[in-house]
């Protein structure tokens, strides 16, 4: 049932992500990072695996970057970004992507930043529901192709790292207010897409036999 | 032809940012079968008000406006490379206008292109010369999530006990809806195309998105699949982002080709629901969207 959603501004104390609980609906605020396939993987070669000795110029982005992903949240999104004349930006539209394809790195990025959360569509599998429990922190579902809706809530472009990996996959930290989600993976380990799966392919056996 | 540019940006505009109303009426019935109050109601009704914000504001619906496809039916005095080169101009014009997110990635250099242009397949144009005097072009965007989960099936499938006939498709059809789970952006259609080559299967399964929500096969053999497929994915409880629910898929539409007597494909394309898909006719002067 529909109850009045909590709302959440970041950055996040553990408390407030301890509070949370599969199916919750939640409006987030505060400032967020936009991060996808791109971002992840330079994130985890560069200053997790450290697989690549990063740049100067890449030392001063993860420095910048670090101030706002502690306690912080990612958000799984490839926005369509206008720039105004005067050189500032606006979100036309801004759904989530589908988050398993940052499964191999999520859950390292989670904890070496101390992410309160991440927010995408789709839910994650069980590397990042465990780091989810570790950390603490919480997988946020915002409703995917709502790009329209979610570009509302996002007040303010902050500013933007690493544009040359193109609009969609360039890290955008931004403000929002009021951006709508549910909490389908929560710090206690439980996860509503693990429930979905598991009810579904019973469902299926059934049906294929 | 200057004026064939401005009408092209016209429908990418449209198509991007105003879900054709077969479509819209589809979530509308779903939202009305779901519990009341449940979260899969709440994610339709979510859904349904995000429609009408991008259509009176002009923004598009999802920001992955995907892949560009549009399928050209021209008449003889037409030449497919004027065509092209026009569809191509427009498809640069409406990135530069925020109608498109740039979206061709140069897959060896990572490179985003920026103005959404990109090989001979990008953005992808099949052309179909008719005897008729009109012009009838329809854009389909596909966005990336759900074009993902799409699955090719070569039948016989072990794991799925699925063998070369309509059973053995239903089943490779329900093995794509599960594995999809909410990732496909839930609710979505199916387009299955059964026989073919790899390429030419996977293109057939998606030309049936150009067909209207609710038309079935003329084969009412095939029609009751398409309609039998519909109503037992929706007893999975995946639902809406797949989050749980009734709705998982709003349609199934079936198409059969020509296979080699050796091979035996079942493509399932997956659309989710933003199902994008608008036309532009061009008969005696006149310009006509639907």
């Amino acid at each position: 049932m529909t109850e009045s959603p909590f709302s959440l501004t970041a950055p996040l104390t553990d408390e407030a992500i301890l509070a949370l609980h599969s199916g919750d609906n939640v409006l987030l605020n505060g400032v967020i990072v936009t991060a996808r396939d791109r971002a992840h993987q330079w994130l985890h070669e560069r200053f997790i695996r450290q697989t690549i000795v990063p740049t100067p110029e890449d030392q001063q982005v993860y420095n910048a970057l670090k101030a706002y992903l502690q306690n912080g949240l990612i958000y799984h999104c490839g926005p369509l970004v206008e720039k105004s004349p005067d050189g500032s930006y606006h979100f036309i539209a801004a759904g989530p992507t589908t988050s398993t394809r940052e499964e191999p790195y999520q859950a390292e990025i989670m904890q070496h930043f101390n992410l309160k959360g991440v927010i995408g569509k789709g839910g994650m599998g069980a590397q990042t529901l465990q780091a989810c429990v570790q950390t603490p922190a919480a997988y946020f579902h915002a409703v995917g192709g709502t790009a329209a809706l979610t570009a509302r809530a996002v007040v303010e472009v902050l500013e933007v790292f690493k544009l040359e990996f193109g609009m969609p996959e360039a890290m955008w930290v931004v403000r929002v207010k009021d951006f709508p989600a549910v909490v389908t993976m929560d710090a206690h380990g439980q996860s509503l897409h693990e429930q979905v799966l598991k009810r579904s392919q019973n469902e299926l056996e059934r049906l294929i036999g | 032809m200057a004026n064939l540019q401005t009408q092209l940006l016209e429908l990418i505009l449209l198509t991007a940012t105003s879900l054709p109303s077969d479509v819209e009426n589809a979530l509308q019935d779903a939202a009305e079968r779901e519990a009341g109050g449940s979260t899969a109601q709440n994610i339709l009704n979510t859904i349904i008000r995000n429609v009408a914000i991008a259509r009176k504001n002009a923004t598009p619906i999802c920001q992955d406006t995907g892949t560009p496809i549009f399928h050209v039916r021209y008449p003889r005095s037409y030449s497919t490379i004027e065509l092209k080169n026009i569809i191509h101009s427009a498809v640069a014009e409406a990135t530069q206008k925020h109608y498109l997110r740039p979206n061709a990635v140069d897959s060896l250099s990572g490179q985003n292109s920026g103005n959404n242009l990109g090989d001979k397949y990008f953005p992808e144009i099949h052309f179909e010369e008719h005897s008729g005097d009109d012009l009838r072009i329809t854009l389909l965007l596909k966005g990336g999530g759900c074009e993902n989960v799409g699955c090719q099936y070569a039948l016989p499938d072990a794991r799925l006990k699925a063998g070369r006939d309509l059973e053995g498709v239903r089943k490779a059809a329900l093995d794509t809806v599960f594995q999809a789970q909410g990732r496909g952006c839930a609710p979505g259609f199916l387009g299955i195309a059964i026989g073919g080559d790899r390429a030419t299967s996977f293109l057939a399964s998606k030309e049936v998105f150009l067909e209207k929500m609710g038309e079935h096969h003329f084969d009412p053999a095939i029609a009751a699949l398409e309609t039998r497929i519909t109503r037992e994915a929706n007893q999975l409880d995946i639902g809406p982002m797949g989050l749980g629910g009734q709705t998982t898929l709003l349609g199934t539409h079936i198409t059969g080709l020509h296979r080699l007597p050796a091979s035996y494909f079942v493509s399932v394309s997956y659309m989710c629901w933003a199902f994008r898909r608008r036309s532009l006719t061009l008969t005696y002067g006149k310009a006509f969207y639907d």
